[in-house]
């Protein structure tokens, strides 16, 4: 039985936007990214733009977004994403784009795509997944990773002498005068979820105005990663990542921008 | 209708290039500043933006070539310039480019290598440029001017090549001819048609499914596949080999150079003509696809070829493939940023006879 024909008879009243695509994502059990996609799909259907939207997905866990978020998207080069974006937008400055990058890709490989995007006040969308580990290539340590934190690469846990620190990359952002909107966010509560869907909507919405770049980050978690049950592993990052990384705005517009 | 009448002006080869990418309706430009080619950057800074043309100055070739990806994705008529170093960097974009098969033209004004080298010309930069560059199975469709007329010619004439194969298309240019005057007769502004492709990522219509840029192919059976069509679109490709031939027909000896070591073999050839040598020069245009039939038919009369460039001997390779053993090819080359002088080419003409000579003699009873 599909789940289709399972559920028939039924009345939904929580469907899928035609904004994501049939395909079974490939993420791990309990992983962010899944719910994060939706969230930002469902703020495209909602403002009706998908015709308007342009995405770009990094390398890394969503290399593939394409495959789920149903809009134009361009697959960039490791770190390069928001270098694509500028591309696009400064050809298409109509239109909605987006990146979507995790930490290795933005903060890391992308660190000076990533400052010059949002210096230039490029127009777009960046979201950006933090767990603190490279997911794709196997739990190698991140430019994020934690002081103390077991990766493949980082076995005896991170050592601040020979491996250097955390790198808090959205108070930076923040400072540079082209970033309108920094604010950081989670996914490991339904609460959490909608205080996310708010401040994507809100970052689509000032993309119009042309006053620079919004910068969405997200604290998430590495079930595979950090070899721990999704339940585990989000109340680690609770207790761990969010006092690395704490959840709230970080730069707000000035007020009366809409 | 009457012949539209074209002016003749005097510009650096740079500009005229710029110039002559802005009358094809060129939508962006990404750069960064090196010499000798900044005033590509500079020329178009001034006159893009009021004539329509995006014009961005990036903080690195690397984030320029992603730019060139993200805007001719788009559907954008992208131009993007450089010299040999910056070139360099631009490679895994180059590879990530030929892969999405997106247009775009990649103007290269080399100069001497390798590492950060020097500011003089050089054409050290063949091999990168016609044997792939980055990593994987792709080429470049390269053209290879050796006048300013040609670095204007050759911006419209690679737009069309990029838009009608899908294809990057590299001008090798260098230091030389990017710097140097000469009269020049731009192309008319709109000559060059354009229109936006079907598979560009403008925003998803509710009609059509979503459009996707991508070099990422993870199941090994798509991969092949999408290396198979790359190989067939390089066959295709290979009706486009074109060179030009100089006195070839009754030339005992053939220079084979392209780009600025042309130019200096035709004043070679005029020189040793005077001399009584039948010297003909043949200079390919396209790099690749290489004029390797050409070049085949000129091995059925001609005696020897002698290979010239500003390298340690590249083309020479290309050109030994074509002749395929049936004449002698030698090569000489300066390198570094060096120009080889007419006088020292004639010298090295006289020692091919010499030796020549020498040998018939040998074989003698």
């Amino acid at each position: 039985m599909t789940p289709k024909e399972r559920i028939n008879g039924y009345q939904l009243v929580y469907h899928r936007p035609d904004t994501l695509t049939d395909n079974p994502t490939h993420y791990c059990p309990g992983c962010s990214h899944g719910v994060v996609h939706r969230v930002m799909m469902e703020v495209v259907k909602e403002m009706g733009i998908q015709d308007r939207t342009v995405g770009v997905a990094p390398v890394g866990c969503a290399v593939f977004a394409y495959n789920y978020m149903n809009v134009d998207m361009q697959e960039a080069a490791h770190g390069r994403a928001t270098a694509v974006a500028t591309g696009i937008k400064r050809v298409l400055p109509d239109r909605y784009v987006f990146t979507y990058q995790g930490d290795g890709d933005l903060a890391a490989i992308g660190t000076s795509e990533t400052i010059h995007t949002v210096n230039r006040g490029e127009n777009i969308l960046i979201v950006f997944i933090n767990n603190g580990v490279y997911g794709m290539t196997g739990g190698q340590m991140a430019p994020t990773t934690l002081l103390g934190m077991k990766t493949t690469t980082s076995p005896m846990g991170r050592d601040v002498v020979t491996m250097g620190h955390p790198l808090d990359i959205t108070p930076l952002i923040a400072q540079l005068p082209g970033a309108l909107f920094v604010t950081r966010h989670s996914v490991h509560t339904p609460a959490a979820v909608r205080k996310l869907k708010k401040a994507l909507r809100l970052a689509f919405e000032y993309q119009p105005l042309n006053k620079g770049t919004c910068f969405v980050e997200v604290v998430s978690n590495c079930p595979s990663g950090w070899k721990m049950t999704p339940r585990e592993a989000n109340a680690w990052m609770e207790k761990n990542m969010f006092t690395a990384y704490p959840p709230g705005d970080v730069k707000l517009p000035p007020p009366g921008l809409n | 209708m009457s012949p539209v009448q074209r002016t003749t002006t005097l510009m650096k080869g740079n500009e005229a290039l710029a110039e002559a990418a802005l009358r094809s309706d060129m939508d962006a430009y990404f750069g960064y500043p090196i010499t000798p080619q900044s005033e590509i950057l500079e020329y178009l800074i001034i006159h893009g933006p009021k004539r329509g043309s995006v014009v961005l100055q990036a903080e690195s070739e690397v984030a320029a070539i992603n730019m060139v990806y993200g805007a001719a994705g788009a559907g954008a008529r992208v131009m993007i310039s450089s010299s040999s170093p910056g070139i360099s960097l631009m490679q895994e974009g180059l590879s990530y480019i030929a892969s999405a098969q997106i247009p775009c033209l990649v103007v290269n004004v080399q100069r001497g290598g390798p590492g950060l080298g020097t500011i003089q010309p050089a054409q050290g930069d063949y091999f990168q440029a016609t044997k792939g560059g980055g990593h994987g199975d792709y080429r470049l469709i390269v053209l290879a001017p050796s006048s300013v007329q040609e670095m204007a010619d050759f911006v419209p004439e690679g737009f069309r090549l990029a838009e009608k194969y899908r294809n990057p298309v590299m001008i090798l240019s260098d230091g030389a001819l990017g710097q140097m005057m000469e009269s020049v007769q731009l192309p008319e502004q709109g000559s060059l048609p354009k229109s936006i492709p079907a598979w560009a990522t403008r925003g998803k219509p509710e009609n059509r499914e979503r459009n996707i840029i991508t070099s990422l192919f993870i199941d090994p059976e798509r991969m092949e596949q999408v290396n198979i069509e790359l190989q067939k679109k390089y066959a295709a490709v290979q009706s486009e080999a074109r060179a030009e031939l100089d006195r070839t027909k009754d030339a005992e000896i053939v220079l084979v150079a392209f780009g600025l070591a042309a130019r200096i073999c035709q004043k070679v050839v005029d020189i040793a003509r005077e001399r009584g040598k039948s010297v003909g020069l043949f200079r390919p245009i396209t790099l690749y696809p290489f004029p390797t039939d050409i070049l085949s038919r000129t091995a059925d009369h001609a005696e020897h070829f002698l290979v010239v460039e500003m390298n340690a001997g590249q083309m020479v390779e290309d050109v030994r493939l074509a002749v395929n053993g049936r004449r002698s090819v030698d090569f000489t080359g300066r390198m570094g940023g060096i120009i080889p002088t007419p006088e020292e080419i004639l010298q090295k003409i006289e020692s091919l006879t010499v030796s020549t000579t020498d040998q018939a003699l040998q074989g003698m009873p």
